[in-house]
């Protein structure tokens, strides 16, 4: 059977560039980066020079890169290691859990925490973070890409207020890491999380950049391995192979932006000729006008009246195509996905929705396929649907 | 040897057997009994319709449902209406729960209200018929029948 994959916002595969680059450091060159002798000091090398060249793709010194296990860890410790009693924290009802349930975990030990709702398409108002800035609020943190439904947030203008307004700007960037350009100092970001598996690099790798001049309290106590602030030794095959992922997507942005729009263009337009159907999210994913695209091409996210995404889901896959849902059913907690719920869906919308993230090994041939067999299964649920009207 | 691996997407193969091919799908045009539930944890709904025989020994002569929810949930309500077609209403109130995850080879304990769901909606279909024929409501039929009317007042809103 034909398996098309379609979950690229949950993991994506290793490029093979990037696991030849990795396959040294593994093997030869096994060194720990922290042993004087040659074994150590080559792996030494290797890793400083990824600290530099993911630090120059982001406009960071690479002083001011750590690398850490992934993006939740960077998430963690950018809001564990900036507040303390007493502090307040704004960021949005849609990151993330790594941000979310951290900031959940802070809230009893008197961290207070707004969470700003968002707009139909997920977007967060500037000015709604202006306004919730408050004496003591000492962290933003509002994710540049949301990884359920693709919108884009409007990062640089909450840094210029942030900046202004003296409090410290942190952007969980997993999803948008390699997709779109970033330049910390530019955007007056502080803070950003980033994670290797999102875009062709290996799991289990991630980086948080901290401005110079942001003392963070370390998350990991030990061997005081970079600079103190991340003890345990460095996962060096897996930073050398986030850095070579990195250099991929940096070289081959504007042309796979391209590529992944004009695939995303096809896909929405073909799902969304299934009657009753929705995208959800912002239809704009590139720029138009001078305004900015408002949601990442490669995420895109259907809900189908009257069915349920687990069911969906399941079925896509026995006919090879993997993809996600948001569906109370599929999740641990029986609860509908807490982005569908901010975006002002209803429980039983929220039900319905499909998540088919594209990647660069998909095709158009791919998109048709999708397009070929979602209509029957989307028909049959529907056949056997109480709430599905008609017939 | 080494056991099979019984389950794909954490369920049996059973349950995916029937998700795949659900038996007894649809409605019954002017039915003798009619149950509408809903699931109180993730907001799922069942409908089930049941035609009954005019004989005096209440069988279901024709059930057919439909459902709205996961795998357990299709899985469930299929399995429960091939279970109890042809047995009388005694009978089939006998099929518990337990009878329909033992007969899908087992559920994930997520999903076990799932199948209560199948239970419900099966009870509450008898109680329409009872209700409409006019005849004495058993006491558990009437308590699955108010709980269910507080649930359907609680997930309205999430429809
Ligand atoms: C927006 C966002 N933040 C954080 C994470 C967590 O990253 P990781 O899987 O590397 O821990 C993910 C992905 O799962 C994500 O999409
Ligand atoms: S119907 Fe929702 S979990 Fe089974």
């Amino acid at each position: 059977m034909k398996r098309i994959y379609m979950d690229h916002a949950a993991t994506t595969p290793v490029d093979a560039r990037v696991a030849a680059a990795m396959k040294p450091f593994l093997s030869q060159r096994f060194g720990n980066a922290s042993s004087l002798h040659t074994f150590g000091q080559e792996a030494k090398e290797a890793l400083e020079e990824s600290r530099a060249a993911v630090a120059r793709a982001i406009g960071a010194a690479p002083d001011e890169i750590i690398f850490t296990s992934g993006g939740t860890e960077s998430d963690n410790m950018a809001l564990k290691g900036s507040l303390k009693r007493g502090d307040h924290l704004i960021t949005s009802a849609i990151e993330h859990h790594a941000v979310l349930h951290t900031a959940q975990y802070l809230e009893p030990q008197g961290v207070q925490v707004t969470y700003l709702p968002v707009d139909r398409f997920g977007l967060i108002d500037p000015a709604d973070v202006e306004a919730a800035i408050k004496p003591n609020t000492k962290l933003v943190s509002i994710m540049h890409v949301n990884n359920e439904i693709g919108a884009i947030e409007p990062v640089a203008e909450i840094g210029v207020i942030c900046r202004r307004r003296g409090v410290l700007f942190h952007t969980d960037a997993v999803q948008g890491f390699g997709k779109l350009p970033i330049d910390v100092r530019k955007m007056n970001i502080d803070m950003l999380s980033a994670s290797a598996h999102k875009l062709c690099g290996p799991k289990g790798v991630g980086l948080l950049y901290i401005r110079n001049g942001i003392k963070l309290a370390p998350l990991m106590h030990g061997g005081g391995h970079e600079r103190g602030r991340r003890s345990g030794t460095e996962n060096v095959a897996g930073i050398v192979g986030f850095a070579k992922a990195m250099e991929l997507a940096v070289k081959d942005m504007k042309k796979e932006n391209a590529g992944m729009k004009t695939l995303s263009e096809k896909l929405v337009k073909r799902v969304l000729a299934i009657p009753d159907s929705h995208l959800n999210g912002h239809p704009q994913t590139s720029r138009l006008r001078g305004r900015p695209a408002k949601r990442l091409a490669c995420i895109n996210n259907f809900r189908f009246a009257g069915i349920e995404g687990e069911s969906l889901v399941i079925h896509l896959d026995m006919q090879g195509v993997a993809a996600s849902t948001g569906s109370a059913c599929s999740s641990r907690s029986l609860e509908p996905s807490h982005v569908l719920t901010a975006i002002g869906l209803k429980h039983a919308d929220a039900h319905g929705s499909l998540r088919l993230s594209l990647g660069r090994g998909n095709t158009a041939a791919d998109v048709d396929y999708v397009a070929k067999v979602l209509p029957g299964i989307v028909e049959n649920l529907r056949r056997i649907s109480p709430l599905a009207k008609g017939k | 040897m080494a056991k099979q691996k019984q389950t794909t997407y954490g369920y049996s193969r059973k349950v995916l057997e029937v998700f795949r091919h659900p038996k007894n799908i649809g409605e019954i045009k002017n039915p003798d009994g009619f149950g509408l539930v809903g699931n109180p944890r993730c907001g799922d709904t069942m409908s089930m319709y049941l035609k009954i025989s005019k004989d005096g020994e209440d069988r279901i002569e024709d059930i057919k449902i439909k459902t709205f929810g996961c795998l357990g949930a299709i899985s469930s309500s299929s399995i429960l209406t091939e279970m109890v077609k042809g047995k009388t209403i005694g009978d089939a109130l006998r099929v518990t729960k337990d009878d329909v995850i033992k007969k899908l080879g087992g559920l994930p304990p997520i999903k076990v209200h799932c199948s209560v769901l199948s239970v419900d909606a099966l009870k509450e279909a008898i109680y329409d018929y009872y209700k409409r024929k006019g005849r004495k409501i058993p006491k558990d039929l009437e308590e699955v029948h108010k709980h269910n009317l507080q649930v359907r007042e609680s997930i309205e809103h999430m429809h």
